[in-house]
């Protein structure tokens, strides 16, 4: 199973699911990080964290911890 | 609780005031479009009970008075707190202190369509006339992005018209939209949702309407798709109970088929979003390497992108200090003439006092902060409107979260460094509310400008000026910096303690868009600076005004003249001949100074006999552990509303006078050799050593001793309860952090 949080600054992937239904799961929901869509991780922060994606076009940043709830085809 | 809004076409008289919503994600540019629209006619407000923003405003389309509501930027109509519910409410016509809304207008990124269009999505469930306004035209057209307008009008369905805001372009078509809108039947809704969902609703629809309930369709959908969500516990506790295991068995049939929510809304919504946009959007095959992308490129960078971000925050925090103070000079100079010429023309007596000390001094007190309002404004402005705000977030979060915060509370308690009153105003980017008010309360923590005259007398009078290591290590400066990092320690651990309990819940999401790069609005900045500058002179300015005058009453009576001037009315008369029979400069110089030193003498025994003094001396009891005589116990009471006072009251009480000015350098020695000197009225021993120094540097560093601060708290969280609770902690700590110096410096002292 490929995490989000897992991938390469420089790779993309597309999503397979998203974990949990808590508050962070559906706010990457509604920001468009739903199944089937791919995603591109772009760059990080300082500290390795949070990190920059690209994703339906625009620029989205999100923890590692929250990028660990999306599951990618692998 | 009124019914879900219905237009009927053709009802709307051309004097009936029509309601107009604007809705949108954040960072389209909606602000300035309202603001256009509106122009001067706009006014903020609050929702009762809530901290969201009320911005209303008024415009004319085609003959017909307009009311526009400004709802907040938002990415989706899913409310996760009251906060957010508002904005449902007033979409849905539930909120009796505003009028149905007859029309939506909803504003989308051109560059950014798709996940746009989740929230249009949303916006077209609700049973309203919608007009979708795509702005920010020029900078979709900027990387070579072409929309087909008339085939996306047919597949949404609903009036599109293209806008460039900024530059007041598409205003005719959007308010001839919005015309054409108002007297057309609305158009059917298509569901973007699947048939077993539909079907489910509809079920969840009739069960409510037999048990009395009123719910539109879009709350019960809601109620569905957000699982443990803020509509299920609202409405858990309400007669909609029983609807609630309905719902989840709802929920685990269309689990089992694999259309589950949460994740079906959003399946759904961008599937229809991706129909909707299909020959719509042409993008060229490589995507086009903007400016603004190169830009980012190196502001993200780890190593540049975190060396420019400490080269901004420092040119806004020094900016603050340096471009403000001048300012401040003026502005102090003009009060300071002000009540110069009042104190020429008035009588003496209680009356001209209270004019020149209470009011004037209490309103001064208050437009003294404008300045620094107005600058830290201006720079938040330009950063949040050229879109770095989000980027200073970005970075800065690995950083907060270590004391339970995230990277949006980095700007708002860098500005409190400068003054926590910005600083607080500028919550109001961080939407998380648990996280939000930790800011707010631990924002009066960090050191702020205030502070620094206290500790620049105190360590300059007792803080020997050592060094070591050579010079690079001196004593003195070594203690400022301490006091900064007393603040800071204690804001770290009052985050963390606040975030397990108090404010405890999970962590609240740091999922944020980091918007393309754009030039800042001029208007924006300014009208933006203007608000919040005119929403600090309201709010706070009455309340400081008032606790100035109590402070002054407090200070001033009880007033026996014959008591206090009286033993002096000999010596007075004395000198007074001296002066007036003087042969010399000489002599009426000496007599002059003589009379100016009793005229002191005369208002330190009026402070002491004050009910101010006597609080004081009332309550050295208590400060005695911290080492304070009543003469620091009264300038501390006296320093609750305006921390700077404290120099002043301390000069009045050491027989300084009451214009003692902590600037000038000649004044600040004498204070300092006055506080030397120093004794115990009954002991005779000094009042004043380096553990009381240090002790008094503490508390002023912990206290809350601003009623600026807590007046802006109270505007900011709209309750009293945040800023007494702020006061309380605060003073307590204060206390505490007094007591513990002091009793260890004497400890230590005793050893030595």
């Amino acid at each position: 199973m490929t995490l989000l949080s897992e991938l390469a600054i420089g790779s993309k992937g597309q999503v397979r699911a998203i974990h949990n239904t808590d508050e962070i799961s559906m706010r990457l929901l509604e920001m468009g990080v739903t199944p089937g869509v791919e995603v591109a991780v772009v760059g990080c922060a300082p500290l390795g964290d949070p990190l920059e994606l690209e994703v339906r076009g625009y620029r989205l940043s999100v923890r590692k911890s929250e990028a660990s709830r999306v599951e990618l085809e692998s | 609780m009124k019914s879900a809004n219905q237009v009927k076409p053709g009802t709307l008289s051309p004097n009936r005031q029509v309601t107009v919503a604007l809705v949108g994600n954040p960072n389209t540019g909606k602000s300035t479009l309202f603001s256009a629209l509106a122009g001067v006619r706009q006014h903020v407000g609050n929702y009762p009970g809530v901290t969201v923003e009320k911005k209303v405003g008024r415009t004319m389309i085609d003959g017909r008075a307009i009311e526009l509501i400004d709802l907040p930027g938002t990415y989706s109509l899913a409310p996760r707190s009251l906060d957010e519910m508002v904005t449902v409410d007033v979409l849905l016509g539930r909120r009796a202190d505003v009028p149905p809304v007859d029309c939506v207008i909803s504003i989308v990124d051109a560059s950014n369509l798709e996940r746009n269009l989740y929230l249009v999505s949303q916006v077209l469930e609700l049973g309203l006339p919608v007009v979708v306004a795509i702005n920010m035209i020029d900078v979709a057209e900027s990387r070579g992005i072409k929309i087909d307008l008339d085939r996306l009008q047919k597949q949404l369905g609903v009036p599109v018209v293209t806008m460039q805001a900024n530059r007041k372009r598409g205003f005719a078509e959007l308010k001839a939209a919005v015309t054409r809108v108002l007297d057309q039947p609305i158009a059917e809704y298509q569901s973007p949702f699947p048939q077993e969902f539909r079907t489910e609703v509809a079920q969840l629809q009739t069960a409510s309407n037999a048990n009395g309930g009123e719910l539109p369709r879009y709350l019960i959908e809601r109620l569905l798709l957000d699982v443990n969500g803020y509509v299920q516990e609202r409405l858990a506790t309400g007669g909609a109970g029983s609807l609630l295991p309905l719902v989840e068995s709802a929920r685990r049939r269309l689990t089992e088929v694999n259309l589950g929510p949460p994740a079906i809304e959003a399946i759904s919504r961008y599937g229809w979003a991706r129909k909707v946009l299909d020959g719509v959007v042409s993008r060229p095959a490589t995507r086009v390497v903007t400016k603004g992308d190169k830009f980012d490129r190196i502001l993200t960078h780890r190593v540049w992108g975190t060396l420019i971000f400490a080269a901004a925050m420092l040119v806004v925090f020094s900016s603050v200090f340096v471009f403000a103070d001048p300012v401040m000079g003026i502005v102090d100079s003009g009060i300071g003439w002000i009540a110069g010429q009042v104190d020429l023309m008035m009588p003496e007596g209680p009356l001209k006092s209270l004019v020149v000390d209470g009011v004037i001094g209490g309103v001064g007190s208050v437009v003294i902060f404008l300045p620094q309002i107005l600058i830290l404004f201006m720079f938040i402005a330009i950063l949040e409107d050229c879109g770095y705000m989000a980027r200073a977030a970005y970075l800065m979060d690995k950083l907060m979260t270590k004391v339970g915060l995230s990277g949006k509370s980095f700007i708002p308690l860098l500005s409190s460094f400068a003054c926590a009153i910005p600083g607080i105003m500028a919550t109001r980017v961080i939407e998380n509310r648990r996280d939000r008010m930790t800011t707010i309360l631990i924002a009066p923590l960090m050191s702020c400008s205030a502070r620094l005259p206290v500790y620049a007398i105190l360590i300059a009078a007792f803080i020997p000026s050592q060094s070591y290591l050579g010079g690079l290590v001196q004593l003195q400066g070594v203690t400022m910096f301490a006091m900064y990092l007393v603040g800071m320690v204690t804001a770290a651990v009052v985050a963390l303690l606040l975030k397990k309990t108090l404010l405890r819940g999970p962590t609240p999401s740091f999922v944020l868009e980091l918007p393309t790069y754009k030039w800042p609005s001029p208007t924006m900045v300014v009208g933006r600076m203007v608000d919040r500058g005119w929403a600090f002179l309201k709010r706070a300015g009455t309340l400081i005004l008032a606790v100035s005058l109590l402070v002054w009453a407090l200070s001033y009576y009880p007033r026996d003249t014959a008591a206090v001037e009286g033993p002096f009315a000999t010596e007075i008369s004395r000198l007074e001949m001296q002066r007036d029979n003087a042969t010399t400069e000489e002599q009426k110089t000496a007599a002059e100074d003589e009379l100016v030193e009793i005229n002191y003498q005369i208002d330190a025994e009026y402070q002491r006999r004050s009910w101010l003094g006597q609080a004081g001396q009332w309550i050295e009891p208590a400060v005695k552990p911290l080492g304070w005589d009543w003469r620091i116990g009264s300038a501390a009471i006296a320093s609750f509303p305006a921390r700077e006072v404290v120099m002043g009251v301390l000069g009045v009480i050491y027989n300084l006078g009451s214009e003692l000015d902590v600037g000038e350098e000649s004044d600040q020695t004498r204070l300092a050799a006055k506080l030397q000197a120093a004794r115990w009225d009954d002991t005779g021993k000094p009042v004043y050593n380096i553990p009381v120094a240090l002790g008094l540097m503490v508390f002023f560093a912990l206290c809350a001793q601003c009623a600026a601060t807590l007046a802006v708290i109270k505007r900011e969280t709209n309750s009293w309860r945040w800023p007494a609770f702020a006061f309380a902690y605060m003073t307590a700590l204060a206390y505490a952090g007094a007591f513990v110096t002091y009793q260890t410096g004497m400890w230590i002292a005793s050893r030595m």
